[in-house]
């Protein structure tokens, strides 16, 4: 298992991995953001963590076709499929593997982001936090939507329309918990329920996406 | 250790392909199967190594014991031969990969990344893999694709030595291997003749 994780790291590091590609998607919405809003603090502050979530969100869904993809087209996944690791494990080492290249580098880098939008101080730590709890939730549904449309012929398309809908209650609860921050109200509770969301989806996901899997590998 | 099927029938993509397969393969033997093309070769194969349900019949083989190589090789282009390999070792758990780099001759090729290959080096490094899973059952769907004389012979005698040592192989193709045990057999008879969709609603055509 281990294996499998260092061999998708190091494939997402190499050339063509596709590292790198959510972070400067990111980059762009955040930096494109205050050109076409202007340059009035007010505003941008009370919707800098609106748009950073949003941002990270759709950061997040750019890659996911990758996750299995490519293992389809190759013809590893079957050879996954038989060997001895459970296709469970596949998925979640896939769900983690695509956190740490896509999820982990978007929350290291929204605070730099934020001061760009002039997020208040008070608001940085819900904003790393919300996005550090949130985002494996969106790697896992990911993962799942990946793992539905696995032999589907150019399905970003319908990758993207059936994991939007999954993504909402995260964004709800994630940028709830960040604007509360924000503004000096009681964050917990937000980030409590996003919580409890990450770790329904954490431990439901690798056996959907497994089955997923069966199917589409027919 | 024996591979035995007893009134197997499969389908691809919802439909039936063959029907009323049964023989067994005893270690050290091989089982060659034979047919034109569309027969349902691959199809058998993929329902002896897991990857399809059949439809009904059942395969006699000890869990975990079926390594499997399809038309695709399974390589990561940006990775170099010796790390293809060793990560399959390390999810088989099967340790060291020197003797299948050996058994293929790729040890002047061990850094070269798998994109670079040629077809028939691909080929070769798809094949090596298979003595790293250190299973004891070889599905081989036309393993021989674009290798030439000398490593079609290279092949034999690495099938012949996994036979010596108690494994068994069953493998598609349409060339004489020179296998010592090998038995033949043509699944032109098994062709399934009904073509209705079979009744598994996940297989119907067109559900994903």
């Amino acid at each position: 298992m281990k294996g499998l994780l260092l061999r998708d790291l190091s494939l997402a590091i190499r050339a063509g991995g596709g590292f790198g590609l959510g972070l400067a998607f990111f980059l762009i919405v955040t930096v494109l953001m205050p050109f076409g809003i202007g340059p009035e603090t007010p505003i941008l502050s009370k919707i800098a963590p609106g748009i950073l979530w949003i941002g990270a969100l759709l950061a997040c869904l750019l890659s996911l076709d990758r996750v299995f993809a490519l293992d389809w087209e190759d013809g590893s996944l079957e050879l996954l499929a038989t060997s001895p690791l459970p296709l469970e494990a596949v998925a979640a080492i896939k769900a983690l593997a695509h956190w740490l290249t896509t999820g982990l580098p978007l929350v290291a880098a929204a605070p730099v982001l934020a001061v760009i939008l002039n997020l208040p101080g008070d608001g940085f730590f819900w904003l790393v936090a919300s996005l550090a709890i949130g985002t494996p939730a969106l790697s896992a549904i990911g993962t799942f939507g990946a793992a539905l449309t696995v032999g589907v012929r150019r399905g970003g398309l319908l990758l993207s329309l059936l994991v939007l809908p999954l993504y909402v209650p995260t964004l709800i609860f994630g940028a709830e918990a960040a604007r509360r921050g924000v503004e000096g109200l009681a964050a917990t509770t937000p980030l409590a329920m996003l919580a409890g969301l990450t770790l329904a989806t954490l431990a439901a996901m690798p056996f959907a996406a497994a089955a997923a899997l069966r199917v589409n590998l027919r | 250790m024996r591979l035995a099927v007893d009134t197997l029938s499969c389908a691809r993509g919802g439909l039936p392909v063959l029907a009323g397969v049964s023989f067994a393969v005893d270690p050290g033997q091989a089982l060659i199967l034979r047919g034109p093309n569309g027969a349902g070769k691959t199809t058998l194969l993929r329902t002896l190594a897991g990857l399809t349900p059949p439809l009904t019949g059942r395969i006699d083989a000890p869990e975990d014991a079926i390594a499997y190589a399809g038309h695709a090789d399974g390589l990561k282009a940006q990775l170099s031969v010796a790390e293809n390999l060793s990560f399959w070792a390390d999810v088989f758990g099967a340790g060291a990969i020197a003797p299948a780099i050996d058994a293929f001759d790729l040890s002047a090729l061990a850094d070269r990344l798998a994109g670079n290959l040629s077809a028939g080096q691909k080929r070769r490094l798809s094949l090596a893999r298979l003595l790293v899973t250190g299973r004891p059952i070889w599905c081989l769907d036309e393993p021989t694709v674009s290798l030439d004389t000398d490593n079609v012979a290279r092949f034999g005698r690495a099938v012949a030595a996994h036979l010596a040592g108690g494994g068994l192989a069953i493998i598609a193709t349409h060339i004489d291997l020179g296998l010592p045990n090998a038995q033949s057999l043509d699944i032109t008879p098994f062709i399934a003749r009904d073509t209705a969709p079979g009744d598994d609603p996940f297989l119907m055509e067109g559900a994903l």
